[in-house]
């Protein structure tokens, strides 16, 4: 479409002289791709390509492959405690350090448990997010 | 004046002026509910700690290691190891796929309107009983902290509630995040120093400190009895179905804290996903950090105060305060004083500012309007008249209760809500193709209804009291507990679950199946995303 379409009506666009490709003020048609906002190229986006693309099922598998163990571990770990101080009282009595008995520790050991677990996904995450990173500039190019 | 009234008007005075500061960086919608998204990861993640660490934890935790020795310090550890579940499975989805609420994410593919409609009840409900709870302790503690003589029960819980609502209400969420941030600073640093002075007093000896927690000596029933303090089963013993009592809450931290209104409501305030995650971490550091400090609080209470003193002086939620006062005189009393008092300040503007940004944006905007606002702005205003009014009820209610009230149940009764009803629906709406609004419905009103009735029937509401204990303090019901849990997680958060499976299966839903590729393309890749917005 061009600017000197004479069906549109005259264009108040400042003239300085030199080309642009920002389009005039008063057009009609449909915004070229680099002046649209995020909620127009949001709508714009084709989710059910992406969600069934190669890489995606990837980025998938791999959030799958950490979280699901990671999760499993944590919460038998976890509830290992209160059942252990609850149904094997003796064992958890036992002096180990000095004073401090086995469940002192095994509940002190539950906080770097947590820390090491976050650790290790803050570590896994970085990977996902440049798999995600991909997946938008892929789709970014697109047209 | 005493040292500890001129401390909380300090804190008073500067946290006012962050929300004047505040005030006029919160006009439009994303900056009032959100701070505009501009909270960097280590303020996020501070000010989440802050949200998290109420008054129970400070005082409550300690207490219950002073009176009760290893048994309260287990309780200390679903606090922290909860947060993994927010970690790997809720912050990131909920920042990529949300805009101010919870229910944003689950109304992406469901009908918005009932869904949204059942996430606000919810909300509101977990809001409001856990913030009740903290304005009956606010009010008992600052009466005991500030001495009776000087400020009464009443004009304590209506200064908080105040205060509260001034935050909100003016200083939206950029002023309830720093009100957050300091307070949780001002608690690590007064945990750190009396952690120190305890190890002082021991000599610095590790073997000291814990040898003195192995034979702690008190009056139980007029005798006195010694104990090991480090030996499990002063309070949960086999008689109260203790290990269950155990699991049962390990479940409700475990999988509530991941459905927390007000913890969530933290995610949008970052500008990204990997904020979101990098200020859990931040998070999970200053919290785990402070439960593991919680053994000198609550031990050194034990060995060096004694529980008979704690339990003549005002009771366990008093022994972390009588500790510095032993250690350190009555200065270091009002230091820790201020830092219980702006523990409970920032937790209750947090509430608050969740429970409203939920009525107004869920309720209000979405159900009631079908999704438009009629004028511009109209979505802030309603949630600062919100705020308003749930600040004066809470105040109301805690009056009417009364401080010898009986409300511990009502934070366990939040955490069971919020694991119960939200959980589940979150965790299913991000991972099950098929889950649709039917679903999200009856798992939102199964778990809601579940941990109510439960609570209801357990023996924090049932229990016959000796003729020793005060009218106010009675439980509701003067009977036999039907159910003997103190904490229903482990019955009510299968039902949260069975209701939203049951529910999706009862009524198929093509259109929600079809949505779900946007919602899991969105959640995972950030794709789409809301941004921070300029001030």
């Amino acid at each position: 479409m061009s600017p000197d379409d004479p069906k549109l009506p005259p264009d108040p666009t400042l003239f300085v002289g030199s080309a642009t490709d920002i389009s005039p003020l008063t057009h009609t048609g449909p915004k070229p791709g680099h002046e649209k906002t995020a909620t127009e190229e949001a709508g714009a986006i084709n989710w059910e390509a992406i969600a069934a693309s190669v890489r995606f099922k990837e980025l998938l598998r791999a959030k799958r492959r950490f979280i699901i163990p990671a999760m499993i571990v944590f919460i038998v770990y976890y509830f290992a405690l209160p059942a252990l101080v609850g149904y094997a009282r003796p064992l958890m009595e036992k002096r180990v350090l000095g004073p401090v008995n086995l469940a002192y520790l095994f509940a002190l050991s539950q906080f770097f448990m947590a820390w090491f677990i976050a650790a290790l996904y803050v570590r896994a995450a970085n990977r996902f997010d440049r798999q995600a990173r991909e997946i938008i500039s892929k789709e970014n190019a697109a047209p | 004046m005493t040292p500890a009234l001129g401390m909380f008007l300090l804190f008073v005075l500067i946290t006012l002026g962050i929300t004047w500061w505040a005030a006029r960086r919160s006009q439009s919608a994303a900056a009032f509910f959100t701070a505009s998204r501009r909270i960097t990861g280590w303020q996020n993640g501070v000010a989440v700690a802050g949200d998290y660490m109420s008054a129970a934890s400070f005082l409550g935790i300690a207490g219950l290691i002073a009176f009760y020795g290893y048994d309260g310090f287990m309780f200390s550890v679903g606090w922290l190891v909860a947060y993994l579940t927010v970690l790997l499975v809720v912050a990131e989805p909920l920042r990529n796929a949300g805009k101010y609420t919870m229910a944003d994410v689950l109304a992406y593919r469901l009908n918005p309107r009932p869904v949204r409609a059942m996430a606000a009840l919810s909300t509101i409900t977990v809001s409001t009983f856990y913030m009740i709870a903290q304005m009956v302790g606010a009010g008992a503690l600052v009466t005991l902290l500030l001495g009776s003589s000087h400020v009464s029960y009443q004009s304590a819980v209506t200064g908080v509630g105040i205060l509260m609502i001034i935050y909100v209400v003016f200083g939206g969420m950029l002023a309830t995040t720093w009100v957050q941030i300091i307070k949780a600073i001002l608690l690590m640093a007064g945990t750190i120093l009396l952690s120190l002075l305890v190890l002082a007093h021991f000599g610095w000896s590790l073997t000291n400190f814990f040898n003195a927690a192995t034979h702690v000596s008190y009056h139980d029933k007029g005798e006195l009895v010694t104990k090991n303090f480090l030996d499990p089963g002063l309070r949960y013993t086999a008689a109260n179905h203790g290990a269950l009592d155990l699991i049962s809450l390990g479940m409700a931290l475990v999988f509530g804290t991941a459905g927390l209104p007000h913890i969530l409501v933290r995610f949008y305030t970052v500008p990204d996903a990997k904020t979101a995650r990098i200020s859990v971490v931040w998070a999970m550091v200053l919290i785990g950090g402070f439960y593991i400090m919680t053994t000198f609080l609550g031990f050194g209470a034990a060995t060096i105060v004694g529980r008979d003193h704690i339990a003549s002086h005002g009771g366990n939620n008093m022994s972390a305060p009588l500790l510095a006062q032993a250690l350190a005189g009555d200065i270091f009393f009002a230091f820790i004083a201020a830092i219980a008092f702006a523990t409970i300040l920032a937790v209750v503007a947090g509430l608050t500012i969740s429970a409203s940004t939920s009525f107004a944006h869920d309720f209000y905007t979405a159900v009631i309007h079908k999704g438009t606002e009629r004028s511009p702005g109209e979505e802030v205003r309603v949630a600062r008249i919100t705020a308003f009014f749930v600040g004066a009820i809470a105040i109301g209610v805690a009056i009417l209760l009364g401080k010898d009230a009986n409300v511990a149940f009502l934070v366990a009764l939040a955490f069971a809500v919020a694991a119960s009803a939200n959980l589940p629906v979150i965790v299913l709406s991000l991972f099950w193709k098929r889950f649709n609004t039917t679903g999200a419905v009856a798992g939102l009103a199964s778990g809601l209804v579940a941990s109510l009735v439960l609570i209801a029937l357990s023996p924090s509401i049932m229990k016959v009291d000796p003729p020793t204990v005060a009218a106010a303090a009675h439980h509701l019901i003067q009977r036999a507990p039907i159910f003997p849990l103190e904490n229903p997680g482990i019955l009510s958060i299968p039902l949260g679950f069975l209701g939203a499976i049951l529910g999706t299966f009862l009524r198929p839903e093509p259109e929600a199946e079809s949505r779900y590729a946007e919602l899991i393309v969105r959640a995972n890749t950030g794709l789409g995303a809301e941004e921070a917005t300029v001030e």
